[in-house]
This record gives C-alpha cells, structure tokens and sequence, in this order.
C-alpha cells in the first residue's frame, strides 16, 4: 500500500504543470483569435464555441491518455496500427467527401479525421519496432526497409485521400525518429540522396494543383487571383499587421473575407495581423517552451520506448509549428498544415491533446523505478 | 520488477542527436522569426497599403456636363437621366427565370449576359446589362420589382440634344474616351469608359463643360460587398456655355436646306456673333450620347456627302462672282477704275487668241461698275482685274479675309486659297499665266472660299469696314448663374478701302437685291432693304454643259449657288454666306433662302423690341 502510494504520488509530483499551462494557454489564445474571424461583418459565427467544445473533449482525452502506462500503449501498438490501417481502408471507400477530400468518418452525429490519430499510432508503432530491434550500434539503411514500409502503407493512403500535408508530416517523423535511434552517417546520406533523387517522381505524381501550389511559392504574383491568392493575401494580412498589429477584430484582410481558410490553416495570418510582430513573437515563443520542455521530456525519459514515443511528438509538434507559420509567411507551399491548438478543427485538436498528453504521460514515470 | 539502467544509458547515446535535432529546430524558428521581422516590419508600409488596397473601393460619381443655351437663353443641350439596366449576381437565385423575364420585354444578349455573370469576380458588384433603356423598359422592370430581386437600375446623366440634327456641327458630339486621348489627357482625370466632346463645342470647350467627377469611397470585403462608405466627395458640375447662336434662326435655315447640301453662316456684322451656323447634311448627336452604334458610325463615315464635314468653316468652294466686290474694291482703290469707268461688254473678253465669255451670252453693252455689280457682268471684271494684275488684286482679297482663317473658336476650320505669281511658282512649279488673272477677277481658277469667310466679309462692307474674328461663345457661367468669362468682340483688321469705296460699293450691293435688272432680286424682302451678292461657282468648265439646262447636267456637275449678304442696308443687323452645293444659280437659288432667313432675323428682333417698348 505504501509502496503504490508513494508510486501515485510520485507520478503526480512530476506531472508536468507548465506544458500543460502552456497547452491552455495556446488553446484559450487560439479560441479568442477564432472568435475573431467570425467577429463583426458577418452574420456572428459560433465556431469558437465547437473550438471550445473541441478543447474540453481534448482536455478529457488527455486525462485519459495519463493514466495509461505508455508501455501498455507501446504493447498494442501492432494491434493499434492494425486497427488505424483498418479504418483508413474505410476512409478510403465509404468516407465522407468534403470539398474534393475524401478524410472523413462519420458515425452518429461526429465527423472524424483518422488520419490525424494515425500520426499518434505511427509513433507508437515505429517506438515499438526501434525498441524491440536493439540493434547494437547504429541502423543502416537495410534495417530501415521494415519501418519505412511501415510508415508507407499509412502515408500512401492518406496522400490519396488527398490529405498531402498529414503524408508530409508522417514522413517527417518517421525521418526524426530513425535519426533519433541512430542511423549512421552513410545511410543518412544515402537517405537524404535518395529523397532528392525521388523528387522529380513525387512531382510526377502530384496533381496540378499541388504542384501549382509549389510553383507559386517562387512566383505568387503570375496567378494572383488563382494558387498564388492564398500566399499573397496571407503576406498582406501578416505584413500590414507591423509591429504592434491592427488589434482584436479589426484586422481588415481577416474581417473582410480577404484572407482565406482563416480560422484553420492560415490562423496565424489572423493572429499575427491583430497582434503584430511583438504578439507574434510572444505566441512563438511560447511555442518554442512548449518544445523545449517536450525536448527535454525525451532526453530525460526513462527509457528508450519513452524517449522515442516523445521524440516522435515532439518532431510532429515542431514540425506543424515551423511549416504552418513558414507557409502563411509564404515560405513554404500551401499544404493544409495546421497550427498546433491555434487551428480550428476537431481530429487534430483532440490528436494534438492526446500527443501532449503522451508527452506528460511519460515525464510522469520518468522516475517510477527509482522508488 | 527491475527495469532500469537502460534508460539512462539511452539519454547518453542520444546526446548528441538530440543536440542536432534541437539544433535544427531552433534555426528553424530562428528563419521564421527573421522572416516575420521582414514582412511586419521591413515590409510593413508597403503591405499595409495593400491591405487598405484591398478594402478600399473609389466609385466615381459621374460629374454632371455644363449645359449649352443659345443667345436667348434657350436651353439647346442639356442632361437627361438614362437608365441602366443593372444586376447584382450574387443577389440572384435563378438567373435563367430572371433573364427571361426580362428578355420578354427588353432585347438584351441573355447569352452574353451570363458569359459575363461567370467571368465577373466580383459577385456584389453590379453588371450593366442595358444602357439606357427606354421609358416602357423602364416601367416593366418598375412594375415587376417584386419578381426581379438583384435587377435594379441605375440612373446615369445621359447628355442630350434638345434640336436633334439642328446645329449638329456647332455642338459637335460625345463619344468614349479613346487610348491615344486618354494617355494625352492623363493629367486631367480621365478613364478609361468616359465620355468626353469628340467634335464641335463639346470638344472645342471640354475641360469648361466636364466638371469634375466626385468619389465615393467605400469599404468592401472580398466579395465586393459594400459596407460602409467613408466619404464622399460630390461631383462639380461643368460650367454653362452661352452661345451667340440664334437657335430659332438656326432652325429655320435647317427648315429652308432641306433636302440641298450646303452651308449658311450668319453674322452680327456689329460684333462678329455667329447667329446661325448650318451644315447638310448633318448628323443626330443624339445617337452618339450613350456609344454610337456600329451601323450608325459606318452609314455616316461613308456616306459620300460627309455629313461630319462642317462645310461652313471647312467646305472651300471658289467664290464665284461674290468676289467681284473685291475686284471691285481694288479696282477703285488702287485707280484703275473710277465709279464713272465704262466698259463695253460684247459677250467676251479677248485675251490673245482666247476669249473669255460673259455669263450673258448677247454681253450687257456699255456698264458702268454700279450696273457691273448689280448684273454681275464678267466682262467689266475680267477688264478691272487684268488692269490689276494677280498680285494686286490679291493683296484686297487677304485684305477683305480671304485666304485665311477667320479663327472661329471651332476645330478644324479651313483657309481657302488666294493665288498670287509666288505661290503658283513655289507651289505649283509654275509661272502665272494672265488668263488665270481673268478667271480669278470673277472668283474663279484657283480662288476658293469657306463661307464663313464670305459671310464675315459681308459683315465687314456692311459695319464699314470693320473685320471682327467670328465668335460663337457669349459668355461662361456657372450652374448658379454666376459669370466666369464673357467674350469680347475680337477685331482682326479693316478692310483698308476709302468711306467713298465701301459706300458706293454698299449701294451697288442694294442695287443687286432692289434693282430690277439685279442678279439677287429673289431676296428681296418688303419692308427690309437687303443688300447682297450672288454667285454661281463653276465645278467644272465644259462647253457640253454649258449649254444644258441645271436638269439634265449630272448632279456632281451643277454649279454651286452662292449669296452673300447683309441687312439692313443703311445699319446692318445681319450679314449672311449661303451656299447651296450644286444648285446651280445663286441668284435663283441661293438668294431666296438667304433672303427668308433675314426676314426671320429682323422680324424676330423689332417685334421683340416693339414689345419692350410698349412695356415701357
């Protein structure tokens, strides 16, 4: 009884309170900013209110996540990725279309996107294969031909769906986790060149508004009204909001419908037009603690299944943060990226709690053998 | 349960990836918050007036044209509202119902329509699918409003000609913008789709009738909504021009040309006022207001009478025996004549081998120069200009206005030509031969005239002497009836001959009208002593047609009729040009028109004054 009780007590100790204050925070500044682009002009919008929704049942999903050791998640994770794989195959013939994009599931009164849970269950599952190999020393490219396929059979079906930006991100954190275990210097070479040889192919492959999309990030002003609309009008919105921003609700590109998909992909555009540089800055910056804290998670975990669990999230986070923000500043193509618990939108709401709630889930037992 | 150890050999191994991985995000981030630095604040300015760009729409308001009047105030053109037919896509939930709702009452392109619906990106923002639609159209789309929601219409000043065709080359006409203008014009305001004075006075006076164009500055979002409007400046209203057009008298000589080419000019001869100023064939400026249509523009540019053609001011004929008063001026100014000279008239005029005929065939037997003017006889001119030579005789006519521009504030006017040895040898490569001398002694060979120029001479023999520069503008106004400018009467010269000379000329020119044997007794009118010139401009010297009847001489080949004149004799009130293109003899045909629109003038003018003073 003791024992245990010490074990509760120390798992409680060390929940993490500041990822977690950081997470409301986000999502409480992300709510308000929402509110924003529904504010005047319009007929008034209640999607901040589902984004409330959204944040509760995100906040309940987390809570959930904690009290699951994240061994038992790593032991079914083949189970898990089965299921996932399952349901993408749904997706794929009976899903809903929205708006050309076939990702959604719908049962009872709920959409959903599984391919956002599916980052989740491939950080689990390439945790779970990396811990069961052991391999002494590091990886070389043969050794990776099980993970990358196991990354593929997901990433394929989503990029079909078409969700290209979710493929993107998988992609991504199957290359930070296989860094993370190590893999030694020629096959990362090999890899990096292999990628960029595929590039020519993946263009081949991709349909022409994707590439358009590409080809205006180099020159938004040849299609002004067409692909290059979105990257424009976002640079207008950021740019116009200068040091100190046009204010709560008065940002005239968002209020005025210029900006388009604003209060999810291009969410930042809103917000950094509002609150300017400085709000931009402190938004990032509390972005960057969020990672830091995650980076630290991983280094500090306990073991080797929860430092990769943990790696894998934090890459997903940081890469949705840097290549959000890089496209509405137009640095990047536009691939619907969304913004971690900025965006408006439900499945990656809840995805992002949940791989939060991983993250404190496994600082928690960080020490628990100790006792 | 013993698990440990491993995981702390794990945070070891992976020290220094972690470092790269953290690396790698913190120069990430570093790249964004560069290139936010460069977009809020480098590029700040720059964006942000794209931004305001964005939102901000200038709807011009259309300035409202000055308006024309005559010289009795009559109103001559003004603006009338036009409707136009608009939509507003957006507002629409079944075009195809609409449009032909619509169509079964107003011809529109519904084809073209909907091309237009689908191209446009705006959908807030309104089409036009019919410019000015016509009072029944208007009160279809009136009376169904309630079925037609996003039709609406939208007035519009539409300039307008209250006497249609009359004056059409006074006033000239609108018509869009064109690119050449619009890049000349780019200081003063222009775009693209404006209407501005293409011909005539609209043209000639544009930048005093256009007023100046208002705007309204709007908020729109990305549909093109309006949202609020944050200020408005309204439209100036162009300044008012006064002509010194007689429009009644102008209309009534319209009425006496009907069915001739031709041209009339009448002046003030006590200030150089144009009164009336006719052209025919003419055009309707009407149909030029709202866009000229292609059939229109192209049934006009090639017609092969050229109603464009002002032929008072651009139209050069020779002036046919009207000339002689020249003749005879020089004649008696420079002493080869004296008013007692007589010559004997045979019929001809023997010059070499050649002779030169009077237009009577029998001759007019010894003239002295009162009956030379007054039956025109050739033979005594032929004399008094071979006695002058070229040059001489020349000299008079630049002297009386001939030759050159009177400077009649309208566009286009033209000089005519008076000969002289040196301009036949650098023009023509030629010496003068004197033959030409005899021809041009009678206005013929090269001498050629506009009429207003004849009409401004007449004016000038008839005041005593005085050669004024034609105007046509009385005064500026603004719409509240305050004056901007009045014009003053211009003297361009005097005719530089003796009292004697113009008074003994005065009295041939009365005699013309009032004489029994005179050439212009067709003008003559009761109660008004008219005194005047006729003229009969050869087209064309063939000895087949000479002999023929006006009737069976192809029409291209009549002689043109001209009138010069002025009345009253003793104080002139009016002085007149008319030039009847082919139309054979002045005397027959010239001189009645010429001597109605006097009695139209003068009536007018004493029955006017005999009211004021039975006021009194």
């Amino acid at each position: 009884m003791n024992n245990k009780g010490i074990l509760k007590y120390q798992i409680i100790s060390n929940f993490d309170w500041v990822i977690f204050g950081l997470t409301i925070i986000i999502s409480v500044v992300g709510i308000f900013t929402i509110y924003s682009t529904g504010g005047s002009g319009g007929e008034p919008s209640r999607i901040y209110i589902k984004q409330i929704y959204w944040i509760l049942y995100g906040l309940m999903a987390m809570l959930l996540i904690l009290f699951i050791d994240y061994h038992s998640l790593e032991k079914l994770a083949y189970i898990l990725y089965f299921v996932i794989i399952v349901v993408l195959i749904m997706v794929a013939v009976s899903g809903k279309t929205v708006s050309g994009a076939r990702r959604w599931l719908s049962f009872a009164q709920f959409t959903f996107q599984p391919s956002e849970l599916a980052k989740i269950v491939i950080i689990i599952t390439l945790a779970r294969y990396f811990d069961d190999k052991k391999i002494r020393g590091f990886y070389k490219i043969r050794d990776l031909i099980t993970p990358a396929i196991i990354v593929l059979i997901p990433a394929v079906l989503i990029a079909k769906q078409p969700d290209l930006g979710t493929a993107v991100v998988i992609f991504f954190i199957f290359i930070s986790m296989s860094f993370l275990i190590g893999i030694n210097i020629r096959s990362l070479f090999i890899l990096a060149g292999s990628a960029i040889v595929s590039l020519p192919f993946l263009w081949h492959f991709m349909k022409d508004y994707q590439k358009s999309r590409i080809l205006t990030l180099i020159n938004p002003q040849a299609d002004p009204l067409g692909s290059g609309y979105h990257i424009i009008q976002s640079k207008i919105a950021i740019g116009s909001g200068g040091y100190m921003g046009k204010g709560f609700m008065s940002g005239t590109q968002s209020q005025l419908n210029f900006l388009p998909e604003k209060h999810t992909d291009f969410i930042f555009s809103v917000f950094a037009e509002e609150m300017g540089f400085i709000g931009a800055l402190v938004l990032i910056a509390l972005y960057i603690i969020l990672i830091i804290k995650g980076i630290d998670v991983v280094y500090h975990a306990r073991d080797r299944s929860g430092s990769l669990i943990a790696g894998g999230v934090v890459s997903m986070l940081a890469f949705h943060m840097i290549f959000n923000i890089g496209m509405t500043t137009g640095m990047f193509p536009v691939v619907g990226i969304p913004l971690p618990l900025m965006s408006y939108g439900g499945s990656y709401l809840v995805t992002t709690f949940i791989s939060i709630g991983l993250l404190l889930n496994i600082k928690m037992r960080r020490f628990v053998d100790m006792g | 349960m013993k698990i440990g150890g491993f995981g702390q050999n794990f945070s070891e191994e992976i020290k220094v990836r972690m470092l790269v991985f953290t690396l790698f995000i913190a120069v990430s981030f570093s790249f964004l918050i560069l290139r936010l630095w460069y977009l809020q604040v480098i590029k700040s300015d720059e964006l942000r007036l794209q931004a305001e760009n964005n939102r901000m729409r200038v709807v011009p308001l259309k300035a409202y044209r000055g308006k024309i009047f005559d010289r009795n105030g009559r109103e001559i053109i003004s603006n009338r509202p036009s409707f136009n037919l608009s939509i507003i896509p957006e507002y629409i939930k079944d075009i195809d119902g609409i449009l032909s709702l619509i169509a079964s009452e107003v011809n529109v392109d519904t084809e073209k329509i909907k091309r237009e619906i689908k191209n446009s990106s705006t959908p807030f923002q309104s089409i036009v699918i019919k410019k000015d639609i016509s009072w029944d159209e208007v009160a279809f789309i009136e009376e169904h409003g309630l079925d037609l929601p996003g039709v609406f219409l939208e007035i519009e000043p539409m300039r307008n000609y209250l006497y249609g065709e009359t004056g059409s080359h006074i006033f000239g006409y609108l018509g869009e913008i064109t690119r050449t203008q619009l890049e000349d014009l780019k200081t003063l305001d222009y775009r693209l789709g404006d209407f501005i004075g293409q011909y005539g006075i609209e043209k000639r006076y544009e930048s005093i009738l256009k007023g100046k164009r208002g705007s309204k500055y709007v908020e729109v979002d990305a549909a093109g909504r309006e949202l609020n409007v944050f200020k408005q400046i309204d439209p100036d209203f162009g300044y008012n021009l006064y002509l010194t057009i007689d429009i009644e008298l102008q209309e009534e000589v319209e009425k006496l040309f009907e069915g001739k080419n031709g041209a009339v000019v009448a002046i003030d001869p006590k200030d150089g006022s144009i009164l009336a100023m006719v052209s025919k064939p003419s055009f309707n400026p009407n149909m030029f207001a709202g866009g000229v249509s292609n059939t229109y523009w192209s049934n006009i540019i090639t017609d092969e009478h050229k109603p464009l053609q002002n032929r008072a001011i651009q139209g050069q004929y020779p002036p046919g025996s009207v000339f002689k008063i020249v003749t005879a001026a020089a004649g008696l100014e420079e002493g080869v004549i004296t008013p007692d000279t007589t010559i004997d008239c045979h019929g001809y005029f023997k010059l070499g081998k050649k002779n030169y005929r009077c237009w009577r065939k029998g001759g007019h037997g010894r003239m002295d120069l009162r009956n030379a003017i007054i039956q025109s006889c050739d033979v005594y001119f032929y004399t008094v200009g071979f006695r002058l030579g070229i040059d001489r005789l020349s000299r008079y006519a630049f002297g009386f206005g001939l030759g050159s521009p009177t400077d009649v504030d309208l566009e286009g006017e033209k000089t005519g030509l008076i000969p002289t040895e040196e301009w036949k040898e650098s023009v023509k490569g030629e010496p003068w031969i004197l033959g030409e001398t005899v021809s041009a002694s009678i206005g013929q060979g090269f001498d050629l005239v506009t009429p207003i120029q004849l009409a401004n001479m007449l004016a000038a023999v008839g005041n005593g002497g005085t050669l004024y520069k034609p105007k046509i503008i009385w005064k500026v106004d603004t719409t509240d009836g305050k004056l901007i400018n009045k014009t003053d009467s211009k003297i361009k010269g005097s005719l530089s001959v003796s009292q004697k000379t113009l008074d003994l000329i005065k009295d041939a020119l009365h005699g013309v009208v009032s004489d029994q044997r005179g050439t212009g007794r067709a003008s003559n009118i009761k109660g008004i002593e008219v005194a005047g010139k006729t003229g009969t401009a050869q087209v064309i010297r063939m000895a087949e047609i000479e002999e023929k009847n006006d009737e069976e001489i192809p029409y291209e080949f009549r002689d043109h009729a001209w009138f010069a004149a002025f009345a009253p004799y003793e104080n002139p009130m009016i002085a007149v040009a008319v030039l009847v293109e082919h139309g054979g003899h002045g005397g027959s045909v010239a001189a009645p028109i010429a001597g109605k629109l006097i009695k139209n003038y003068i009536d007018r003018i004493s029955n006017f004054k005999s009211q004021i003073s039975n006021l009194k």
